[in-house]
C-alpha cells in the first residue's frame, strides 16, 4: 500500500496530497505524521490539497482530527490551496474545519507557520531570561 | 340522409381545399402580424399550407384534435407557436393563425352543405369545436415557450447580480443585491470562491447593503459562504448592515459570528489594515478646522 510521503522542512512538516484519498490512505497518513511529529519535535504541519477533487465526510473529518492531534503534540496545521468546489462540499456537509488553520496556497501557509515559529521562540527566549534571572 | 360532422368535415376540407386555403391566406395577410414585418409573406404561406395539409390529414383520422392523428399537426403548430413567441409576437396574433381558418371554412361548408341544414349545423359545431381545442393548444405552448424566456432571463439576472470586485490587492467585494435564496447563495458563492482564487485574495467584504430582509435562513447562508471562504483561507468581512435590519436580526435571534462593519468604506479600512496597509492623506486638510 502507497503512502503519502512526509517532508520535513526547518520546524515544520510539509505533506501534499496528490491522490485520491481513500479512507485507509488518510488512516494511514494520521498515524504517519503523528509518529513524525513525535520524532522531528515539529512546530507547524502545512498539507496541501490543492489536487484533492474529491471529499467525503470521512475524509473532511479526516483533517479535523490530524488537526486536534496535531495540536495536542503542540504542531499547528494549516491547510492550504483547497478548490472552490472541495470548499462547497464542506460546508454543505457541515464540516467548516473549525480549529484549522487555512491559506490560499503554500507560500501563504508557510508564512503563518513561520510567524507562529517566530513568536514560539520569542516566547522561549524571554522564558529563559526569566529562568536566568 | 344526414352525415356526422367529421364527415362532412373532411368532404368539404377535401373538396373545397383551393378556396379554403385562398380564403385563409387572404384573411392571414390582413392580419396583423404581417403588417408588423416580424414574418414575410412566403414563410406564412408555407406555414399555412403545412398546416392546411395536416389538417386535411388529420381529419381522415376523426375529429378528436387531442388524438393520435392529429399529432403531427400538434407538432407543427407548436413549432410555430414557439418561434412566434421568441420573435415577439402578441397572443392575438398567434392565436388568430388558427382562429381565421374559421371563417374559410364555415364559408365553404355552407356552400358545399346546400340546402341540407343538419349537415351545416353538424359541420360547424365540428369546427368550432376542434379550432378552437387546436386554439388552445397553440396558446399553451406560446404560454410555455415564454415563460421558459422569462425563467432564462432570471437566470441571467441572478448571474449578473453577483459581480465580485476588486477593490485592491488582495480585497475582493461582493456587492449583494436582492433577495438571497439558496439557488442565488450557490452562484455567489461560486463566484466568490474562484475570485478568491484567481486574485489571490486574502479579504472579501461582503457588502449586504441591497439586501432587504435578513431572516434565519438569509444568515445561513451568509454564514455558509462566510465558512467556505474560510476554508480557502480568505477572511470575511460583512459590511452594510442596516439599522432596521441589524433590529431585526437581534430580535429574530440571528447571530452573524463575523467580522461585520456598519459601511463598505469601514470594512475596506479594517481590510486595509490587515494587510498592513494605510491610507494616508498627502496633504493636510486645506481649510477645514480639526479640533
Amino acid at each position: 500500500m502507497d503512502r503519502i510521503p512526509i517532508l520535513k522542512l526547518g520546524g515544520a512538516l510539509i505533506v501534499t496530497i496528490q491522490v485520491d484519498m481513500h479512507d485507509r490512505l488518510a488512516l494511514a497518513l494520521e498515524e504517519d505524521l503523528t509518529a513524525m511529529i513525535a520524532r522531528t519535535g515539529a512546530r507547524g504541519v502545512l498539507i496541501e490539497i490543492s489536487a484533492l477533487e474529491i471529499v467525503d465526510s470521512f475524509i473532511g473529518r479526516m483533517l479535523v482530527s490530524i488537526a486536534a492531534v496535531s495540536r495536542v503534540l503542540d504542531a499547528e496545521t494549516v491547510v492550504v490551496g483547497m478548490r472552490p468546489a472541495v470548499a462547497i462540499t464542506l460546508v454543505e456537509l457541515g464540516l467548516e474545519l473549525t480549529g484549522i488553520k487555512t491559506a490560499l496556497n503554500v507560500e501563504r501557509g508557510m508564512s503563518l507557520i513561520q510567524a507562529r515559529l517566530l513568536e514560539d521562540d520569542e516566547g522561549h527566549g524571554s522564558h529563559r531570561d526569566d529562568f536566568e534571572d | 340522409m344526414s352525415m356526422d360532422g367529421a364527415e362532412v368535415l373532411s368532404r368539404t376540407v377535401t373538396q373545397d381545399e383551393a378556396a379554403i386555403l385562398e380564403a385563409w391566406l387572404a384573411s392571414l395577410r390582413e392580419g396583423a402580424s404581417l403588417q408588423s414585418g416580424r414574418i414575410r409573406e412566403a414563410e406564412l404561406q408555407t406555414q399555412a399550407k403545412t398546416v392546411f395539409g395536416q389538417l386535411r390529414e388529420a381529419l381522415e383520422g376523426g375529429l378528436d384534435a387531442d388524438g393520435g392523428s392529429f399529432a403531427p399537426l400538434r407538432e407543427t403548430l407548436g413549432e410555430i407557436s414557439r418561434s412566434r413567441a421568441i420573435q415577439g409576437f402578441t397572443p392575438t396574433d398567434t392565436a388568430n393563425f388558427i382562429f381565421a381558418l374559421k371563417e374559410p371554412i364555415f364559408e365553404s361548408l355552407r356552400r358545399t352543405a346546400g340546402s341540407d341544414a343538419s349537415d351545416l349545423a353538424a359541420g360547424i359545431v365540428a369546427v368550432g369545436k376542434m379550432l378552437d381545442r387546436l386554439g388552445l393548444h397553440t396558446m399553451e405552448v406560446f404560454l410555455a415557450s415564454r415563460e421558459e424566456v422569462i425563467g432564462r432571463q432570471g437566470q441571467e439576472i441572478a448571474e449578473l447580480s453577483t459581480p465580485v470586485v476588486r477593490l485592491w490587492d488582495g480585497i475582493l467585494a461582493l456587492p449583494l443585491i436582492g433577495t438571497l435564496d439558496s439557488a442565488r447563495t450557490g452562484v455567489v458563492m461560486e463566484n466568490l470562491l474562484q475570485a478568491i482564487v484567481d486574485e489571490e485574495a486574502e479579504i472579501a467584504i461582503i457588502d449586504i447593503t441591497g439586501v432587504p430582509t435578513v431572516d434565519t435562513l438569509v444568515a445561513q447562508h451568509l454564514l455558509k459562504t462566510v465558512a467556505a471562504a474560510r476554508l480557502m483561507g480568505a477572511d470575511c468581512i460583512v459590511s452594510g448592515i442596516r439599522p432596521q435590519i441589524a433590529q431585526t436580526m437581534v430580535h429574530l435571534g440571528v447571530e452573524l459570528n463575523v467580522v461585520s462593519k456598519a459601511t463598505l468604506a469601514d470594512a475596506f479600512a479594517v481590510a486595509l489594515k490587515q494587510t498592513g496597509r494605510k491610507v494616508v492623506r498627502q496633504q493636510a486638510a486645506p481649510t477645514v478646522e480639526r479640533r
